[in-house]
């Protein structure tokens, strides 16, 4: 059943962020845009046929989002997995020109993004510096595609006659736990450092601020990013935070937060398979301090290969 | 004219054996019984309990040992807090890396002795414990040294502290050189640290704990605490302690990991393996049947990244097979201090059971065993060198981890065929590759999953040369630069 | 047919896979009963050797008496396998060792450099098994085998093969000359193939004489053959084998290499003119506890 069609309360967004309800009479009924998720480069709605109504700042229920099940989440799981090794064997050249394409795209779309935001409560200006420091950062991670591989890899002088060199190489599969605050920025702040460096994610959107993330995802569909190395769901952490640490083909972990409970409960599920656990603040995530390239290597393991040196 | 090829066979019981070549252990002197390290002292335990150490070649035993229980840690823990606060986090770093290149040079120094109670201790040949094992813990002490004032070039952007206390538990398969591995990038990056051996090998980090006396350490930077599980359970649980550096078990690994789960503990793991070793038939073919015999029979296959998984491609699987029963025909299997020695003793009953269990079970699973016809002596643990054929990616015997000189082969024919079986295991420790056409190697280590590869090599280590692993085989590298970062917290 | 030589399809080789394989024979600690073994054995493996161009007849005596009876004084020392000389003395060493078990072995084919024409080199040999010799020890042409020209090599000797008749043919492969061990496999390969009954290592003229990793190659691919064809080729090590400590390493390389069957003179020889005494200084040395001087030993 369409979430939209089971609205009874039909929502118009001016360039103002300002919600005027019902359409007068007379006027246009706007189209309103659906929100599902994202899988495999295609935009699903849950399989489990639930959603939750996202309010607005004055209680007006602004869209019916998918509220995820494990089966949801299982499916991207097999989606990333299918796109990562192609992924990574990518030129870093050329995953730096799609990180640099989604920039551009996202530019082109900022009016709609800092309309979304707007209506999950920042004020415009809010919206309009976190829109600009999203872009900023998927750039700069652009520009890390092809150098943290020099910047982090080593060649190591070895006392015996053979050449050894290590490199990083990407985790695999991530799941992701966004920050809950912020609907964009949290969104890129986690999956740029992920995916620049080849692995393929599957990223649970802020529960309270999903528009932005489904937007998002029709912006990566729309730039060269090939399906499944980004997966977006939106739901209840405390429903998925279980499947995300446990799921045995996943692994990595990144949590965004500070529920010391949550964390507690995602370390021990992690346990499971030897998954790493990164987990960072989303307090500053509009600070410089939360774009770096340790980020890319939290989530890359280093390989060191060894080959003798003779004739 | 040629012989039926049964005929033909290379004879290896010869009428020129060699004669005993031990080596000389009367300099070195074993006390009747240790204490803790706790403290720039050996004291006695608070627990008042001590366990035996045993040499598993000859079943006697060689000391009693303290058992440290829960005031024991809480002591050595006490100690360690103590040294970080008032000597170590406090002296300059140029000062700490010359007490790290004092432990260096005093195990060059006692090189002989530390590898002869090596091979006493834990039953492996004096061939390895001499020429392997303690140099290399010797040039971890040398090559971290270096690093302890010039952290600043291994964190580029960024700043980099000490985490503190760190608790490091070691195996019983290379007890000195894990000690080396965790101690010295530990305290290169400014932590003290509270270090437990394996219950059946802890004399030569008793050893290392008088060589670290010696030096001149402040009291309490370097903590030795002998015991079994329950020591380090005890680590692992304490609250003082900032991180935890495991050596072990995947199963031992994931019950840390998970009871770390609700601190701000960080962790280090450096757990099981199962590698494969790939042959392809291009491949330098003697070099390789001496990488496989490196692979699996170092250090009587007690090895995390063990080449225990041979694949062959059919098309040469005969010629390597023939050749490698023969080179294992060679391997004198005997007294762990005899020079000649190839493989050794089995480092406890309790190994040599889980063996041989496995060897039953790869026989009822209708594996192929060969094992090689040398004499056993009668007291001790040993193995003879073993190898399976008719095994598949189901069998038990190629998805676990034995731990024991023990190999299994499978055929392949394709390149993405044994790609596909290579990372078909949890596991993701190393790997070795065999070929003699360099695009394929480099198609090879990028396709493997493990974190360290060897290709036309096996089982070399070194200081400079991270070491660790993807997937269920344990995250954080240890030695060369990558190895400094377990042990730092970054500001960045 | 040439291009079904079994050769062609020679197996690559490694080089610090092979140096490190050497290293580890070389850390086997040989002892007591079993270095005693040892230095007899490689006594009995000798081929006494004199090629140099201001040898005499005289000198050729000399060097027989010794091969003969290397140590008066020591009851229980072998004698050597054989004396090799240069065509031109094979009948006075053939004369002198007359009724001792000692062979004589020749150089031939324009010792050592090989620089001369087939008919020149086959009129050699067959005139030196004439004149006596129970050995040939002829030299491969390395500059047809660096030019890639494999079948003239196989075919040269095949024909000195055929040339020595009874005689047995060592093929010196000149290691030294070869550059890399992938060239020294190859040139084992074809030595066998075209019928040597020994692969040699060097002329003793030119540096890099025989080496450890050498020896080895060489032996592999003498283990490869044996298990293609059956036929066991014997393998000669010869020039800077000087110690008694490095015979005994290259009797270890051999012993786990080839195994029971090629630890006799019938397979395996020593091509040394000092190595003699620096074993008879050893044997003593074993025995009486005492180390040795070169001034107790005599020099022929």
């Amino acid at each position: 059943m369409d979430a939209i069609e089971k609205n009874k309360s039909v929502v118009d967004v001016d360039t103002n962020g300002q919600s005027n309800g019902h359409s007068s009479k007379g006027e246009r009924l706007d189209v309103m845009k659906t929100y599902k998720i994202y899988i495999d480069g295609k935009f699903p709605r849950t399989e489990s046929g639930r959603y939750y109504p996202l309010l607005n700042p004055n209680g007006k229920t602004i869209a019916n989002i998918c509220n995820s099940s494990r089966k949801d989440f299982r499916e991207a799981v097999v989606a990333a997995r299918k796109a990562q090794q192609a992924w990574s064997s990518r030129s870093a050249y050329n995953r730096g020109q799609i990180l640099y394409r989604i920039a551009e795209m996202l530019e082109g779309r900022r009016e709609q993004f800092i309309a979304e935001l707007v209506e999950t409560g920042s004020t415009r200006s809010q919206a309009d510096k976190e829109v600009n420091i999203s872009i900023d950062r998927l750039v700069y991670y652009a520009g890390w595609c092809d150098k943290f591989q020099q910047v982090f890899s080593a060649v190591n002088p070895v006392e015996s006659s053979h050449f050894n060199f290590s490199v990083p190489e990407p985790m695999g599969i991530v799941s992701i736990l966004s920050a809950e605050s912020s609907g964009l920025l949290g969104l890129i702040t986690a999956i740029a450092p992920a995916i620049i460096g080849g692995n393929t994610v599957i990223v649970l959107a802020s529960t309270a601020k999903p528009l932005s993330a489904i937007t998002f995802g029709e912006v990566l569909n729309s730039s060269d990013v090939p399906a499944g190395i980004v997966n977006i769901l939106t739901g209840y952490r405390s429903e998925l935070l279980t499947h995300f640490s446990t799921h045995m083909d996943v692994n990595a972990i990144v949590y965004f937060g500070n529920n010391q409970e949550e964390i507690k409960l995602m370390k021990e599920s992690a346990s499971l398979n030897v998954k790493r656990v990164s987990v960072y603040s989303e307090k500053e995530l509009s600070e410089e301090r939360s774009q770096n390239p340790y980020r890319i290597m939290d989530l890359q393991e280093i390989k060191t290969t060894w080959h003798p040196v003779g004739q | 004219m040629k012989k039926n090829k049964k005929d033909v066979k290379l004879n290896f019981d010869t009428t020129w054996s060699y004669a005993a070549a031990p080596e000389s252990s009367d300099h070195v002197k074993i006390k009747d019984t240790y204490g803790l390290f706790i403290n720039g002292e050996f004291t006695d335990p608070l627990s008042g309990k001590y366990f035996d150490t045993i040499n598993p070649a000859t079943e006697k035993k060689i000391a009693s040992v303290a058992d440290a229980g829960q005031k024991d840690v809480d002591k050595a823990v006490a100690a360690a807090r103590n040294a970080y606060d008032k000597y170590w986090n406090k002296m300059p770093a140029k000062e700490r890396g010359k007490y790290i290149f004092r432990i260096a040079r005093i195990i060059q120094e006692r090189l002989r002795e530390l590898a002869v109670i090596e091979s006493l201790d834990g039953g492996k040949p004096i061939r390895e414990s001499r020429d392997i094992d303690v140099p290399l813990a010797a040039s971890h002490f040398f090559y971290y040294a270096g690093w302890a004032d010039k952290i600043e070039y291994a964190v580029p952007g960024a700043r980099a502290k000490s985490l503190g206390v760190a608790g490091q538990i070691i195996p019983w398969n290379f007890p000195l050189l894990m000690a080396a591995w965790k101690i010295a990038p530990a305290l290169a990056a400014g932590n003290t640290v509270i270090l437990k051996p394996a219950e059946t090998t802890p004399l030569t980090a008793l050893t290392l704990a008088e060589i670290i006396r010696d030096a001149g350490l402040p009291p309490g930077v370097v903590n030795i605490i002998t015991g079994a599980g329950g020591t380090g359970s005890a680590m692992v649980n304490h609250p003082g302690i900032d991180k935890i550096a495991f050596t072990g078990s995947t199963e031992v690994g994931k019950i840390i990991q998970k009871a770390l789960a609700g601190t701000s503990k960080t962790y280090s793991l450096e757990l099981g393996g199962k590698a494969a070793n790939i042959i392809f038939e291009d491949a330098a073919i003697d070099q390789a049947v001496e990488g496989i015999v490196n692979g699996i029979f170092f250090n009587q296959g007690h090895v995390c990244c063990a080449g225990s998984r041979l694949f062959v491609q059919e098309s040469v699987a005969k010629k390597v097979i023939r050749k490698l029963k023969d080179r294992m025909e060679t391997l004198i299997v005997g007294d762990p201090l005899d020079k000649n020695t190839d493989i050794g003793a089995i480092n406890s009953k309790m190994q040599l059971d889980k063996i041989k269990q496995y060897i039953k079970i790869g026989m009822n699973e209708g594996g192929e065993c060969f094992q090689t016809s040398c004499a056993l002596p009668s007291k001790g643990y040993w193995h003879r060198p073993t190898l399976f054929t008719n095994v598949s990616q189901s069998s038990r015997i190629v998805q676990e981890e034995i731990f024991g000189p023990v190999l299994s082969i499978q055929t392949f024919r394709t390149v993405e065929e044994v790609i596909e079986k290579a990372n078909n295991i949890p596991y993701g420790l190393s790997g070795g590759v065999w070929t003699d056409k360099g695009s394929k190697i480099f198609k090879m280590t990028t396709a493997l999953r493990a974190g360290v590869v060897w290709a036309n090599t096996y089982n070399k280590f070194d200081p400079t040369s991270p070491f660790g692993g993807y997937k269920e085989s344990g995250m954080g590298r240890e030695g060369g630069l990558h190895g400094l970062m377990p042990y730092l917290h970054l500001d960045n | 047919m040439k291009t079904e030589y079994y050769f062609s399809e020679s197996p690559v080789i490694d080089q610090v896979g092979v140096e490190e394989r050497i290293a580890r024979f070389n850390k086997r600690s040989i002892k007591k009963e079993s270095k005693m073994a040892a230095l007899k054995l490689a006594m009995s493996m000798m081929d006494l050797t004199t090629l140099e161009a201001k040898d005499t007849p005289g000198k050729v005596k000399q060097l027989c008496t010794k091969a003969m009876f290397p140590h008066a004084a020591i009851p229980g020392i072998p004698s050597v396998a054989a004396v090799c000389v240069y065509p031109n003395l094979v009948r006075v060493a053939k004369e002198a060792l007359k009724g001792s078990k000692v062979k004589v072995a020749a150089v031939a084919t324009a010792f050592p450099s090989g620089m001369s024409s087939r008919k020149v080199k086959l009129e050699e040999t067959r005139w030196a098994v004439n004149e006596g010799a129970d050995e040939i020890d002829m030299v491969i042409s390395r500059g047809h085998f660096l030019a890639g020209e494999y079948a003239y090599v196989y075919d040269e000797i095949a024909a000195v093969k055929e040339a020595c008749g009874k005689a047995h043919l060592k093929v010196i492969l000149e290691t030294g000359e070869l550059s890399t061990l992938d060239n020294v496999r190859r040139a084992s390969d074809i030595a066998m193939q075209a019928g040597g009954d020994f692969i040699k290592t060097s002329t003793g003229k030119i540096q890099p004489a025989a080496t450890l990793p050498v020896t080895l190659v060489m032996l592999e691919a003498i283990r490869d053959f044996y298990y293609e064809t059956g036929k066991k080729i014997g393998m000669k090590p010869a020039g800077g084998v000087a110690t008694a400590k490095l015979a005994i390493q290259y009797l270890v390389v051999l012993r786990e290499t080839l195994g029971n069957d090629w630890l006799t003179p019938d397979l395996f020889r020593f091509g040394a003119s000092s190595l003699a005494n620096d074993l008879l200084m050893q044997i003593v040395k074993q025995q009486t506890g005492v180390y040795q001087s070169i001034d107790y030993f005599s020099k022929d």
